[in-house]
């Protein structure tokens, strides 16, 4: 496993709440985007001095609608990103955003920041459903804003979708997934995220559930249009890679596969998650509670840093996150050090079996599953010591499937033979991954890694 | 009758559930300075913690205190607590049987209820002198002479000099005392005849051994002396001998007739001394022993498993330290196919049942399945034998059966008269004969019906007070058996039979039983990969089938970064259920299910 890590930046303005949202965003805030942006600065620059070490693969800016505030916020964020972290040149940066927010100029400034990828909120092609799910924008919009990101220099695009909408018919579904793997200017988009609809609690469409005045599609409709999908798209050349993900070769996003390989990533802004060293944990999700965590986190390493006598080039105490002293800085509750922002919350500590239950649970998201050398590399024991049994009555069950393979390894670094020797050998490895039946029930194979 | 037996009164107290016995207990104690008010804990005769939170007495113990009188003379007070439940009859008489005397204590707001005459009864029965007492005046509703009045017409009894008082504030308990001493005849017995002395309790003390708790009624008893229990037949050495103060033992050199107390004899099990029973000396043995020793006996089963199979072990020293202490609870390991490795337990009645299941689960930290109560039935064979069973899978095929009988009770319902019409509609659904109404006064009947036992063990008593608001109350005795046209139910899922499930019903009731359990069932079996069919059959006829559809979707769509953790919760929950859940055959099923699946009234 490398030591890199990816970067998450949260931006929480909507403009109206769609009916199926349950994510951490507000419409009507806009006004506290100011404060807001100068809070992600500091967050980053309170922590950048323990990520200093740590390379940065990616980065990911999600939302709420990242691409309704000002551009210029973008840019000046990116550029504190790079300033603050050891940015890998060919970092995979992805921004979401949605039709109807979006305009050429925008676009523009956004590839100048050096965003190189797109993540399009389309959810759905027919103007009737988009409208039943409460989105601000019709196909239209959508359409209009891929011929501006192309003019703009975008390649790598991603377009969301949800199935199993209610009202929504087998054929809506076909006809969209054929409109968007259909070429547009020459180009295709590049990635999709199928996704089947989860009424939430607290929604528009939970609440409408609970009444019994919104009927879902029913289990068999909605499998029904999954394994086409994946049919579909596969004929279409696209490589199904996770659960409710897509993609042309190549175009795999770089960002979500470093949470289904369950390795570190740094967030930043209110309801943002991280995992990092070992540690997994949250942000206080409220705008205004952010912003005010932030600032109090802030003036106290100022404080710190002024009886230190020690600045980093920010003008921040310096605070390493790698030694676990943030635990003090940054947690809701007192604590020994006697401060008290609120700005993480939900703290877990990952052990080792943790990490393996998630090794598994996330690893099996993924199309191609988990292998048993990759296991091994990362924990030094064999997966099937560990999670033998389990593996084989999912097997039984019809619900995992095992596959022999090999992969290769690095030769033997003490071979002092003469003559040419092989820097790779292979050796076997055995590769477990949801069947077709286990990717419609993969809780009932996860619960058994919990 | 000596001086000495002059100055003594042995009396319980009787009442309705909820009447206020135990707190009259309480202030009996406090006012006769036995314990100071600090040392008092409420209801200090009710030891066990179940006990206190169900409001409800179970074990009998006693209590000795002295009273100084208004006369100047000092009195010994005996007072020997009973228990309240009519699952626990058999203890009450024998409670009774050690006393000479009953404070009868009635509600002023309530009046007289089901179990007050049921225990002026069986007080009677003894020949006791009973002592009406008039409790809680201070409430608003209180009506003390119509009490009073109702009284002296439904039972007889004179209460021109009842004393009316409130137990929870300690009103007029000076008059209680004063009264007990007037009323309550002095013991007689001969203390120099040869030892006849009633077990009424015993208590399993893991210092002393079994503790037991005596009247004497002839002779004497001292320490050293060689006891002999007259119908189990067994002797011990009496180590100590003394009498009771609250929460503790009073040794002393001897008891003689008419003195309550308690024998210590280095016993270890509490079954060798058996309520009822009578103690005499090994040397110098009475003729006779005293009359009314019943052997215990059971009239519910169920079978309890551990939820975890590993935990076998733990749930049979669990229920062998239950037994320390309760001569009355019956076990014996039994297997069940869908539930593997348990105990088929035998209880004095349903609410025996529930506080054993309690103090299983919380004593002793036991995850249980229980399986549905039962009875024992008399089945006689074509070839002439009869034989018992409680235990549905030891039902024979019907073929060898040529006559079935079921136990009956005769259940005696008090309620205010506008549910009447609804008592009796659940009283026929459940196969009651109609005996007898009788009014009470103008508000309330007394309703007599005949019920087979298995139609009431389960819910009936619930559904009594769900139908009457709460009011209604229930006592019922074993009659007798009757013959009747009895089937097996069977539970088939996923085409294997649940033996854990089966059950007898009447032929009548068996149709609608047995759709009402498939659909219960449906509800509670969660959905499998697999469509799962249930079935419910008699002699392998199916007569009633649902089935749980195959579970289609179960995917979490999104899963990034702020997902994980909610999402590993979500697992840990569905993980939780699992635990929950019994492998039967292929099948999953919960454990509340067993148990749940039975309640009909709803």
């Amino acid at each position: 496993m490398d030591n890199g890590i990816g970067l998450y930046i949260h931006i929480p303005f909507c403009k109206k709440k769609c009916y199926y949202c349950d994510f951490n965003s507000y419409p009507g805030m806009d006004h506290l985007a100011g404060s807001y942006f100068n809070a992600l600065k500091n967050e980053m620059g309170i922590m950048s001095e323990g990520l200093k070490d740590r390379p940065v693969k990616t980065v990911f800016i999600g939302g709420g609608t990242p691409s309704l505030v000002d551009p210029g916020y973008i840019s000046e964020l990116l550029e504190d990103c790079s300033r603050l972290f050891n940015l890998g040149s060919d970092a995979e940066i992805s921004m979401e955003c949605n039709p109807g927010t979006l305009s050429f100029e925008k676009l523009r400034i956004y590839r100048q920041a050096g965003i190189n990828r797109l993540s399009i909120g389309l959810q759905a092609w027919q103007d009737r459903l988009l409208e039943s799910l409460g989105r601000i924008h019709r196909r239209q919009q959508f359409t209009d804003n891929l011929e501006s990101a192309y003019k703009a220099g975008f390649t790598n695009i991603n377009a969301d979708l949800i199935f199993g909408l209610p009202g929504q018919t087998f054929e809506d579904w076909s006809e969209t997934l054929d409109a968007v793997t259909s070429h547009f200017m020459d180009k295709r988009i590049t990635h999709l995220s199928c996704y089947s609809l989860q009424i939430e609690e607290g929604t528009v469409f939970g609440d409408k559930y609970e009444t019994g005045a919104l009927i879902p599609a029913d289990d068999e409709l909605d499998r029904k249009m999954y394994g086409y999908t994946v049919e579909f798209l596969a004929g279409k050349g696209y490589r199904h890679y996770e659960i409710s993900n897509f993609a042309l070769p190549g175009y795999e996003c770089r960002h979500n596969l470093i949470y289904w390989r369950a390795e570190e990533y740094a967030s930043f802004g209110a309801g943002a998650h991280s995992y990092l060293n070992g540690k997994r944990y949250g942000n206080t999700a409220g705008i205004e509670e952010y912003i005010g965590a932030v600032k109090r986190f802030e003036e106290r390493t100022r404080d710190i840093g002024d009886k230190a006598g020690c600045r980093n080039e920010e003008g921040y105490y310096p605070v390493p996150t790698d030694t676990g002293l943030d635990t003090g800085l940054l947690d809701t509750g007192p604590t020994d050090t006697g401060f008290d922002t609120g700005l993480h919350e939900d703290i877990q500590y990952i052990g080792r079996r943790e990490s393996m239950s998630e090794f598994m649970i996330l690893g099996l998201r993924l199309i191609k599953g988990v292998s048993s050398e990759e296991f091994r590399q990362r924990y030094g024991v064999r997966l099937q010591e560990v999670f033998g049994e389990k593996l084989e009555t999912l097997v039984r069950k019809g619900l995992l499937v095992r596959e022999e393979t090999s992969c290769r390894v690095p030769a033997d670094s003490n071979n002092e033979a003469k003559e040419p020797s092989p820097r790779f050998t292979f050796t076997d490895d055995v590769h477990y991954r949801l069947s077709a039946l286990g990717l419609d029930l993969a809780n009932k194979v996860f619960v058994e890694f919990i | 009758m000596s001086g000495r037996q002059d100055k003594i009164r042995n009396f319980c107290i009787i009442a309705h559930i909820d009447h206020g016995k135990s707190t009259l207990a309480d202030r009996l104690i406090q006012k006769t300075g036995v314990l100071t008010a600090r040392e008092m804990q409420e209801q200090v005769l009710d030891t066990m913690d179940i006990e206190r939170e169900r409001g409800i007495t179970i074990k009998a113990q006693a209590v000795r205190m002295v009273y100084k009188a208004n006369d100047g003379q000092e009195y010994v007070y005996n007072l020997i607590d009973t228990p309240g439940h009519v699952d626990f009859n058999y203890e009450v008489s024998r409670s009774l049987a050690a006393c000479e005397g009953a404070v009868l204590v009635v509600d002023a707001a309530q009046g007289i209820e089901a179990q007050t005459l049921a225990n002026v009864y069986l007080a009677l029965d003894h020949n006791l002198e009973i002592m009406p007492v008039i409790n809680k005046i201070d409430l608003p509703s209180a009506q003390p002479e119509h009490v009073k009045k109702e009284i002296e017409d439904v039972i007889g009894l004179d209460c021109s000099e009842a004393p009316q008082i409130s137990a929870k504030n300690g009103i007029n308990i000076e008059a209680v005392l004063e009264q007990i001493g007037k009323v309550v005849p002095p013991p007689h017995g001969d203390e120099d005849a040869p030892l006849k002395a009633l077990i009424f309790d015993s208590f399993y003390d893991s210092y002393k051994g079994v503790i037991v708790h005596i009247r004497v009624m002839e002779g004497s008893v001292r320490t050293g002396d060689t006891i002999r229990m007259m119908y189990t037949k067994k002797e011990f050495v009496a180590t100590e001998v003394g009498y009771f103060r609250p929460g503790q033992y009073s040794p002393c050199d001897g008891l003689l007739a008419g003195d309550v107390g308690y024998i210590c004899a280095s016993i270890k099990n509490v079954r060798d001394t058996r309520v009822g029973d009578t103690v005499t000396l090994a040397d110098r043995p009475a003729k006779e022993p005293l009359p009314g020793y019943k052997k215990v006996q059971s009239m519910v089963f169920c079978g309890i498993y551990p939820a975890d199979g590993a935990k076998y072990g733990d749930l049979r020293d669990a229920l062998e330290k239950l037994q320390l202490n309760d001569a009355a609870l019956l076990f014996e390991p039994e297997t069940s196919v869908a539930l593997g490795f348990g105990f088929r337990c035998g209880f004095l009645g349903l609410l025996h049942m529930e506080i054993i299941q309690e103090r299983l689960e919380r004593e002793f930290d036991l995850d249980l399945v229980t399986t549905a109560p039962s009875v024992i039935y008399k089945l006689t064979l074509t070839d002439g034998q009869v034989i018992d069973i409680d235990n549905p899978t030891n039902m024979p095929p019907v073929t060898s059966i040529e006559k079935m009988e079921e136990p009956i009770v005769k259940a005696t319902i008090m309620t205010p008269i506008e549910y009447v019409g609804s008592i009796m509609e659940l009283s026929q659904e459940r196969r009651g004969i109609y005996k007898d109404m009788s009014y009470l006064d103008e508000t309330r009947v007394i309703l007599t019906y005949e019920l087979p036992l298995n139609e009431i063990i389960y819910d009936f008593f619930d559904a009594l007070k769900s139908r009457t608001r709460g009011y209604a109350s229930l006592d019922y005795e074993l009659i007798g058996y009757k013959e009747s046209e009895l089937v097996k139910l069977d539970i088939v899922l996923n085409s294997e039979i649940v033996d854990a499930l089966s059950f007898i019903v009447h032929t009548e009731k068996a149709y609608t039983r047995a759709r009402r359990i498939a659909e219960k069932l449906k509800d509670a079996i969660p959905r499998q990969q697999f469509e799962i069919p249930i079935q419910a059959c008699i002699g392998g006829k199916i007569i009633a089938r649902e089935t749980v559809k195959a579970f289609r979707k179960d995917v979490l769509a999104k899963c990034y970064g702020g997902d994980i953790t909610r999402k590993k919760k979500l697992l840990e929950k569905q993980k939780e259920g699992k635990r929950r859940m019994r492998q039967v055959g292929s099948v999953e099923v919960p454990q509340e299910a067993f148990m749940s699946v039975l309640k009909l009234d709803e």
